[in-house]
């Protein structure tokens, strides 16, 4: 399939520091691509010149296979990190406000269903909860219905009840066939609503392909997790099979859950508390890095 | 340009100022309570110094020198007499003495004027007398025009320099960028909010005050309204220059303090620059709110028309068009 973004090479320095180091990906139509890293990674400044936003030190973009020009504005969505809107503008003069700048626009009411804005649409933004500005955000973001949707964190600072309500409408864009470039630092939001990821540190692509490939590749084993209490009396067992976590718990990889299960028992290890959980992205991070994703 | 998008603009930011209710009535009540309280604390005129305007003062000086010596007199090199007659007869000059001619004018009802007589003709006897005749000014007459100039001044740099800072430093600048909207069609947006608003809101001003004190308007209300409509244009366009790339509000402020009082200070707002030395009122000149209160004082104090004006004009459109092409050459969303 023909990618719709195609970029090459990518780099943006700042004096002494390079953000974007050397960045090269192509999204293919109708796929959420993530852009996974911790704070400063650079994945910001790569969708950001990918919005046109900031120039590139060097490197290309081409959208539909045509270097991007200035009419790729109406055909993208953007939905910043940190935006604010006009003040002492209610939410239906804001869309409106934002539908004035496009030729083309999605009808306002088939806009306030999807995104749900139906409830505050005549309050001031400045009186919204975090959940709703994102939404109203996200709208602003759909308004010219665009073919390509740039979704920078969009649901950093949210409550887990929030986020879970905006991966509902990002899943509802995905049905419609739209193409979504998102980036997040949230594991479990890549896992969510990823088909592809790539992963950044220091500006710089480590690992790139779906999620389930990417664990596959990288990890034969499940973890087995236990209270290190439980190995209490059975020091051989702690001292070769488990790593210790801060948090009191034991990890044990095991390539085979059955037979590890049996051995625990044959050793007489209490099973009390057991879990058994696969590999997360953020254990692909860590091994990749060798620091957290949050950090 | 779309005129669609620029209607767009226009109408979130006039929203945005009308919607803001505790700036809106600053923006009214502020002036006149100025205009108010000057009026009440200068309404003796009580002005105890006397002023005599003085043509070619290095001519004879022998002639005069008696009289010239007096203290507790503000003798005014002047230059041009038609209009300091002018002045006389608005007892903004207690006497004009022509040393050249060997002349001075007095106003009949003027009791400065009969004092100074006195003191002429006893220590420089040999002038001949002019009488002239005229309601006086009072200083709240004189003071209107350089408080609505004030008024237009702050309302026009802050009013746009803080509010493009705002929008820069809150990202909201960021978020219209990404859109088609072009600069342009942003900039021109911001200009003419702020024109109609001030104009508006200088109006009201106006009234109002007239309601409550009432002052002389001798000239053409349609001057005085091109008159604030390029003097508003051209403060405008100095505070895009201001705004043209800066993120910071404390920055933005300092700036705009800095641009501002030299103008509050130097384009004789609160009294007049004659007198004054002859460097300062050159600066003055540089300054595109001396020109908005001499052309408005011009017209509402001594009636003068679009042509007696028009080099005040001329000059305040030459500084809008300079201002705003180096504000829209300047300016970065970002």
């Amino acid at each position: 399939m023909n990618p719709i973004i195609d970029i090459e090479n990518l780099c943006k320095s700042y004096k002494e520091v390079k953000a974007v180091n050397g960045v090269s990906f192509s999204i293919p139509k109708g796929i959420c691509f993530g852009l996974l890293g911790p704070n400063g990674a650079g994945k910001t400044t790569t969708v950001e010149m990918l919005e046109g936003i900031i120039e590139p030190s060097s490197g290309s973009i081409h959208y539909r296979g045509k270097p991007i020009g200035p009419e790729f504005r109406n055909t993208a969505g953007i939905m910043f990190q940190n935006t604010a809107l006009q003040e002492h503008i209610t939410v239906r003069e804001a869309l409106r406000l934002f539908a004035d700048f496009y030729p083309r626009v999605r009808p306002m009411e088939q806009l306030i269903e999807q995104c749900a804005l139906g409830e505050f649409l005549d309050r001031d933004t400045k009186r919204l909860s975090g959940g709703q500005r994102q939404r109203v955000l996200l709208a602003i973001a759909l308004i010219n219905d665009p073919e390509i949707i740039f979704l920078d964190e969009p649901t950093t600072g949210l409550d887990p009840q929030a986020r879970r309500n905006f991966w509902q409408l990002v899943h509802k864009i995905k049905a419609e066939r739209k193409t979504l470039l998102l980036t997040t630092h949230y594991m479990e939001e890549a896992y969510e609503l990823c088909d592809e990821i790539a992963i950044m540190d220091n500006g710089r692509i480590i690992a790139q392909g779906t999620p389930r490939d990417l664990l596959k590749s990288h990890f034969q084993n499940t973890v087995i997790t236990l209270p290190s209490t439980n190995f209490r009396n059975h020091p051989a067992c702690r001292d070769q099979l488990v790593s210790h976590q801060a948090n009191g718990y034991a990890d044990i990889l095991s390539d085979d859950v059955d037979k590890t299960i049996h051995l625990l028992i044959d050793a007489g290890v209490p099973l009390t508390q057991l879990q058994v959980r696969e590999r997360t992205l953020e254990d692909l991070f860590l091994q990749l890095t060798g620091h957290n994703l949050r950090a | 340009m779309t005129l669609k998008r620029f209607l767009a603009v226009l109408g979130a930011r006039n929203r945005e100022f009308l919607r803001d209710k505790s700036a809106l009535a600053w923006n009214i009540i502020f002036p006149v309570l100025i205009v108010m309280g000057f009026a009440f604390a200068f309404h003796t005129d009580d002005n105890e110094l006397f002023k005599v305007a003085v043509k070619e003062i290095q001519a004879q000086p022998a002639t005069a020198e008696a009289f010239l010596a007096t203290e507790h007199v503000s003798f005014i090199n002047i230059e041009n007499l038609d209009q300091t007659i002018g002045k006389v007869e608005r007892h903004q000059y207690d006497m004009l003495i022509d040393i050249g001619t060997k002349q001075y004018w007095i106003n009949e009802t003027s009791a400065k004027g009969y004092m100074l007589e006195r003191l002429l003709n006893s220590l420089s006897p040999g002038f001949s007398k002019q009488l002239v005749s005229g309601e006086a000014v009072r200083y709240v007459d004189w003071l209107i025009p350089g408080i609505l100039g004030m008024n237009v001044m702050f309302s026009s740099l802050f009013g746009i320099g803080y509010v493009i800072v705002r929008y820069r430093k809150n990202g909201v600048l960021k978020r219209l960028k990404a859109t088609p909207l072009s600069a342009f069609e942003f900039l021109s947006a911001q200009v003419f909010s702020r024109l109609w608003l001030i104009l508006l809101f200088t109006i009201l001003v106006y009234i109002g005050t007239d309601f409550f004190i009432g002052f002389r308007m001798l000239g053409s209300y349609a001057t005085l309204l091109l008159i604030l409509t390029l003097g508003t244009l051209s403060l405008i366009s100095l505070s895009l220059i201001i705004a043209a790339r800066m993120a910071s509000e404390e920055t933005a402020n300092g700036l705009l303090n800095l641009v501002s009082w030299p103008m509050m200070l130097l384009s004789g707002v609160w009294f007049s620059l004659e007198g004054s030395p002859e460097l300062v009122r050159q600066a003055a000149q540089l300054l595109p709110l001396t020109h908005i209160i001499d052309a408005a004082r011009a017209v509402m104090i001594d009636g003068s028309g679009l042509v007696e004006i028009s080099h005040h004009l001329f000059i305040l459109g030459g500084m809008t068009a300079v201002f705003m092409t180096i504000g829209a050459y300047l300016f970065r969303w970002e």
